[in-house]
This record gives structure tokens, C-alpha cells and sequence, in this order.
């Protein structure tokens, strides 16, 4: 039948075309494409990436390595997606929040080996207390490349015009304490401009006013993990001041409110210290980095943590993880410490950080980021974070109204988790 | 070609007509095997598992999520919220699309401008339009920023219990209300103009005539579109992510949303499928139950 050859003959060329096809994936074993999963799209940190990646090139000529930034609010959530959809990238940052559920995963490629291996690695000079929460029986499953305090951005500008006084002086006076770092922002506030912002907070992710209530010597929940201390007094007395700062004072943005701190609208932001890169270029205020306020417990620091893993399913996680040993080793470290302050001894001294952080002056790193780094408590993260940070979530948005209860309110919450915590 | 009329050809006519007619509908069965049946087997048969992607675990654990299912202490909260949403959308959604739908009725001048403007939202991407409506919503927002210009001090819409439900809905039936009202305004169109004269030479109000003629020559629309908005309502997801996240509180986390935190926040993907069952399950009971309505209350001509 004339009428069929083309059917034929699409046939018989799909049966040569198949197995080469196939056999395509072989011509091209030779060169491996690497994809990072990263919560940062910022310039100046997709710029310093692609400038490792380009030196990894040199000794591995065939390795391409690309950076898919993912929304930080939404990152753990698309990386998971990603994971369960088949579609795992190579390497990925992580927070220190979901360090336990990725550690204990066993989806995680072990690095110790690799890493100790590497030319020039010196495992030995990486402060072995940051590694604790990556590390499992001895082997460590990601490798804290960020070990960053947070510290309070101020803009001295909307201070000085709002007639307040600023941090610097406040730390000159021994008076940097969050009382009186409220009173300026209350008082920059009635000026029309925002006080104090706790960046990324936005009445959802509630696990950054650690950088407060810590002051209070507050957590969350028991050092073992086991019990919910929402309830505690400390907790019970620094929430009320927050919520005080707040409704009474509006000392803070209120709920549904935004401001940005680093396009001038502000006069001080609680962060970390890589967010130094949103400094304005242009039009630039008069800025300047302090330590987090003393809290009636006393001075404190905190410390965010990001780690960078590699998924044991890639096919190319060897290569990865040589990868990895490439843009940790201490010369690559001492670029990545401009935004993402190292673990390496050898790189937290003031001489040091000076060098790749021409932004902050010798009293600023030595001040937030080495005595943060040295003293600084990480966020506490959980097994099954994402459900409990839900919960805390829920539960303390009946707190942002203006006559919330805070006791009841610290009550529902322990109710709600106290069962989680428990698993 | 005597001889070889003796031995029928294989292709004859019949079955070079199904071959044909195979090939046509292949694509679209195709789809629906690809991307409707086999995901919904898959996910019945993920439902009887505990999988934690995160965890890397997958073990069969029989109908333990649907134990989980019955004692689930949110669960309740959550079909609270699913039920209040598809109501408050359905009656706002129809009768604001009827009444556009009426009005836009009316041989007047520029009525073409109107249609045009108020089906609009329709083609506008979903996320584009609630990113913007959560910028108006915010406490110091563009909604209550006009407001403040009347002298009202609005409530803090996202945040408030209430208020939060009431502006997704709202959010919702605005995008939405203008592919109703092309299909009501269809209707309207397709009612015999005779049947309106005559009730006025028997003296029927305008009432009368919306409520005897109008509402049961549409009413077949009428079925139509509750369902679509129904089943619509059911599957709301977007909106819930861009302006509330569920909250304040739990007040606005519906089914889908629930389903979505289950399975891709928390990681519990055997639950997650399971929450897709039931949800699967609501809108199957409510379609059937609405299918025997239609014959007690949808008017046919024929």
C-alpha cells in the first residue's frame, strides 16, 4: 500500500534515530553541568560565584557550574519540590532552620573525606563549632560556608534629622540597650519615617526575632529540642516589650506595613551582616554597623547560618563535592567573607576581613562580626521545622492585634507544638 | 484485480475510518491518560504510603492517613474555611455576574466599553492581579489610603480574621466575575424577546417577568455556572498564597492550601495525597448533587 510508506519509513527511521539518541548522552559524559540552588539573586553575590566557578575551570575544564537563585521566603519549600519532583539540583545552600531534617535525611552526599582531601583544604583551621550542626556521627554532611552575626544597619541621617540619638553615641554612652534603641526608633517614627525593622520577619517568619528576644535570654524551646519555652516568663516579658514597640510605640512597622531600611526609609534594620551589599551606590545616606542592643539579660550576639550540601542521588556528586573543597579552600573563602563571614580561624581577624570587606571599617568587623561570630548563638532550628514554624506562625498572629493577650497567646502556642517537639 | 477481489484488503474503508478517527482524539486521550488518569491512580496509591521526601522514606502503612484523616484536629478548621470561601464566592460571584450581566443588557450607547472592561480581569494573569490587590490591601495600602482621604480608617485587611476571608473572596470575584457575566449575558441574549411582549400585554410587572421568564430560561446557564464557580472555589490556591499564607491564624488556610503545606512544607506527601482524595471526593458528591438538582429545577425546552 503506496499510502503507508511514509508511515513505514517514519517507523524505520525512528528505530535508528532511538538508540543514537540514547547513545547521545554518552558523547557528552565527558562534560558535567553542575546546579547550585542558592536564596540570593544579588549582582554583586551571583558575580563572586561566577568568578569561583570560572577558577574551579581551570583544573576541571569540562565542569560548568550555574546558579539558580529560588525566593528566600519560599526557598526550602521549592528546593524540596524540586527533590521530590525528581529534579534535585547538584548543590544547594541551606538554612540552619532545616539543618537537622536535610543532616539527618540521608539525601545529603558525606564530605569529610572529599574535603580533607582537597589541595590546600586545611581542615583543621575551620572552628569546629559551626560544623557541629552539619555534622552527623562524625561526618560532615554540609559545609557552613556563612557563619554571619546579625547586627543593626543604621542610618544616621534619619536619626540625626529626627533629633534622636544615634547607636554610635549610645555605645559611646554604655546606654546601646534595646529600651533605649526603641526610644530612637519611636522618635524617628513620629518623624514620619520607620524605626526599627526586623528584616524578613513580616509577621511570618517569626524565627528573626531570635535577634531580640535572645537578649532576654528567651528560646524557643529547650536546648534538647523536647519542651516548648513560649510560656517561660523571660519569653512571656520579651514579647510584650516587642509588642509594646510595636502597637504602643510603633517603634516597628505593624502588621501589612513595609518600609525598606536600605532605600533610606528607615532608621534601623536588624540583619546579617551579607545584606551589606544592598547599601545604596547612589544617593548613599550616612550609614553604620553595631552590634545587636544589650537586653536585660545582658549583651548577646546572634549568628545565621547557610551550609552548602550536595545531593547524594546527582550523578556528578563527586564532582560536586570536589567543587564544594574548591570554593571553601581558604583562598576562596577569604573572597566569599566579604558577604559571607567564614568559620576559618585564620580569616577572623580584622586584618583579614579588612581585606575583602572594604565596606566596613576595623571597629565594625571587629565589633559584629568577629565577636558575633566568636560569642554569637546560631538560630535554633528543629527536626520538622516547616511544621512547627507553621504553627508558632499561626499562633502568634493573634498577637499582632493591637489588645493581644500575651501569656494566652504564648500558652496556645506551646499547646500547638508541644507535640511536634516531642516526635 | 478479479482475483483479488476474492480476498478482502486488510484496510478496508471501516477500518481506515477508525484508524483516522484514533488518530484524531489520540492527542487529547493521551493527555488525559498522561496528565489526569494515571496522576489521579498515582495519587490514591501514594495516599496509602508514609512518604517523606525529605526523609527519603516511602513505606506502605495501609489506610493509616486516612486514620490521620479522621483525627486530624485542624481538619475541621480547615473545611470551616473551605465551606465559608465557596460560599461567600459563590453567591457574590453569581449574583454580581447576573446583575452585570443585566445591565449590560440594556441597548445603550458604549455598552461594548463595559463588557470589554469588566471581562477583563479574566485574561489578566492570576498571581500579577493578587500581587497588586495585596499591595492595595496592605494597612498602609492604596484601599486604605483613599479611605483615610474620606475619613475612615479602614481595617488592616490581610490581618484581620474577618476581613482577611473577605478580601480574598472579593479578590477572587472581581478576577473571575466577568467570564460569568459573558455567559449570563449569552443567556439574556438567547431569551425569546415574544415571550417578554407578551407578559407585558398581560400587565406582568418587571419583576414578575425577571422571575418568570428571565431566571428559568437561564437557569440551564445558571447550573452551569455554579458548578464552575463551585468546583473554582474548591481549588483556590493562588490567592490564599499571595495575600494571607493561610492566616491570620488558620482563618483563611483552605482545603487546597492545607494540601499544599502537608505535602510540600512539612513533606508529608503520603497525607497530602490523601487530603487530594478527599478534596477529589467534595467535589465529585457536590457535582453529582448538583446534576439531580438540575431536574427539579433547570427548565429545558425540550
Amino acid at each position: 500500500m503506496p499510502k503507508f510508506t511514509p508511515l513505514k519509513s517514519t517507523v524505520a527511521m525512528a528505530s535508528l534515530m532511538l538508540p543514537l539518541a540514547w547513545s547521545g548522552t554518552a558523547w557528552a559524559q565527558d562534560a558535567v553541568n553542575l546546579r547550585m540552588t542558592i536564596w540570593s539573586a544579588n549582582e554583586a553575590h551571583l558575580a563572586l560565584f561566577n568568578e569561583i566557578a570560572e577558577g574551579f575551570k581551570q583544573s576541571h575544564p569540562n565542569v560548568s557550574v550555574t546558579f539558580e537563585p529560588l525566593p528566600f521566603d519560599s526557598y526550602t519549600t521549592t528546593l524540596t519540590t524540586q527533590i521530590a519532583g525528581g529534579n534535585a539540583p547538584d548543590l544547594a545552600w541551606i538554612f540552619e532552620t532545616s539543618a537537622v531534617d536535610f543532616v539527618n535525611s540521608g539525601a545529603l552526599f558525606p564530605l569529610t573525606e572529599t574535603l580533607t582531601a582537597a589541595e590546600g583544604y586545611d581542615m583543621a583551621d575551620v572552628t569546629p563549632g559551626p560544623l557541629e550542626l552539619w555534622s552527623k556521627d562524625g561526618t560532615l554532611f554540609a559545609y557552613p560556608f556563612s557563619t554571619s552575626p546579625f547586627g543593626v544597619f543604621v542610618n544616621n541621617d534619619v536619626i540625626t534629622a529626627a533629633g534622636a540619638q544615634t547607636p554610635a553615641e549610645m555605645i559611646e554612652a554604655g546606654t546601646w540597650t534595646w529600651d533605649n534603641a526603641i526610644a530612637t526608633a519611636a522618635t524617628v517614627a513620629e518623624s514620619g519615617k520607620t524605626g526599627l525593622i526586623v528584616r524578613d520577619f513580616e509577621y511570618k517568619t517569626w524565627q528573626n526575632l531570635n535577634t531580640i528576644y535572645a537578649g532576654w535570654g528567651a528560646t524557643p524551646w529547650t536546648e534538647d529540642g523536647k519542651t516548648c519555652t513560649f510560656t517561660s516568663p523571660e519569653m512571656v516579658e520579651a514579647m510584650s516589650f516587642i509588642h509594646d514597640a510595636i502597637f504602643t510605640r510603633k517603634a516597628m512597622p505593624g502588621p501589612g506595613e513595609t518600609a525598606d531600611f536600605f532605600a533610606g526609609d528607615a532608621a534601623m534594620t536588624v540583619t546579617q551582616i551579607s545584606r551589606a551589599s544592598l547599601l545604596p551606590k547612589e544617593n548613599a545616606f550616612d550609614w553604620d554597623l553595631v552590634p545587636l542592643p544589650a537586653g536585660p539579660a545582658g549583651e548577646y550576639a546572634m549568628i545565621g547560618q547557610a551550609a552548602i550540601g550536595v545531593f547524594a542521588a546527582s550523578p556528578n556528586a563527586e564532582v560536586a563535592a570536589e567543587f564544594l573543597g574548591y570554593m571553601t579552600n581558604p583562598e576562596n573563602s577569604a573572597k566569599l567573607s566579604q558577604f559571607f563571614p567564614s568559620a576559618r580561624q585564620s580569616l577572623l581577624t580584622a586584618e583579614a576581613l579588612g581585606k575583602t570587606n572594604p565596606l566596613l571599617s576595623p571597629e565594625q568587623l571587629e565589633n559584629v562580626v568577629i565577636k558575633g561570630i566568636t560569642t554569637g548563638k546560631v538560630i535554633p532550628g528543629h527536626t520538622g521545622f516547616a511544621q512547627i514554624q507553621q504553627n508558632v506562625r499561626a499562633g502568634l498572629d493573634s498577637l499582632w492585634v493591637a489588645d493581644a493577650d500575651v501569656p494566652a497567646v504564648m500558652q496556645s502556642i506551646c499547646d500547638s507544638i508541644n507535640p511536634m517537639l516531642m516526635r | 484485480m478479479a482475483t483479488q477481489s476474492r480476498k478482502r484488503p486488510f484496510w478496508t474503508i471501516e477500518r481506515r475510518d477508525a484508524v483516522a478517527g484514533y488518530a484524531f482524539i489520540a492527542p487529547q486521550l493521551v493527555g488525559t491518560l498522561v496528565f489526569v488518569l494515571i496522576p489521579l491512580g498515582l495519587v490514591f496509591w501514594y495516599s496509602l504510603h508514609e512518604w517523606n521526601v525529605l526523609a527519603n522514606s516511602f513505606n506502605f502503612v495501609g489506610d493509616a492517613n486516612y486514620q490521620l484523616l479522621l483525627r486530624d484536629p485542624s481538619l475541621p478548621k480547615v473545611l470551616t474555611a473551605s465551606a465559608i470561601f465557596s460560599a461567600g464566592l459563590v453567591v457574590l460571584n453569581m449574583s454580581l455576574a447576573l446583575l452585570l450581566a443585566i445591565l449590560l443588557d440594556q441597548k445603550l450607547r458604549g455598552m461594548v466599553v463595559f463588557r470589554t472592561l469588566f471581562f477583563s480581569p479574566v485574561v489578566v494573569s492570576l498571581v500579577a492581579w493578587t500581587i497588586v490587590w495585596s499591595f492595595l490591601l496592605q494597612n498602609n495600602g492604596g484601599i486604605n489610603g483613599f479611605l483615610q482621604i474620606v475619613g475612615i480608617t479602614g481595617p488592616n485587611w490581610l490581618r484581620e480574621p474577618g476581613t482577611a476571608m473577605v478580601s480574598v473572596v472579593v479578590v477572587q470575584v472581581f478576577k473571575n466575575v466577568g467570564l460569568n457575566m459573558i455567559l449570563f449575558l449569552a443567556a439574556l441574549q438567547g431569551v425569546p424577546k415574544e415571550l417578554y411582549e407578551a407578559a407585558r400585554v398581560d400587565g406582568a410587572s418587571a419583576w414578575k417577568q425577571f422571575r418568570r421568564i428571565t431566571v428559568p430560561m437561564i437557569s440551564p446557564t445558571i447550573l452551569l455556572t455554579s458548578i464552575i464557580t463551585i468546583v473554582g472555589s474548591l481549588q483556590v490556591f493562588a490567592q490564599i498564597a499571595v495575600l494571607t499564607q493561610g492566616g491570620p491564624g488558620v482563618s483563611t488556610t483552605v482545603l487546597v492550601y492545607y494540601l499544599y503545606q502537608q505535602a510540600f512544607q512539612f513533606h508529608y506527601f503520603g497525607y497530602g495525597s490523601t487530603l487530594s482524595i478527599l478534596l477529589f471526593l467534595i467535589v465529585a458528591v457536590l457535582t453529582f448533587a448538583q446534576w439531580q438538582l438540575r431536574k427539579r429545577i433547570v427548565f429545558y425546552e425540550n
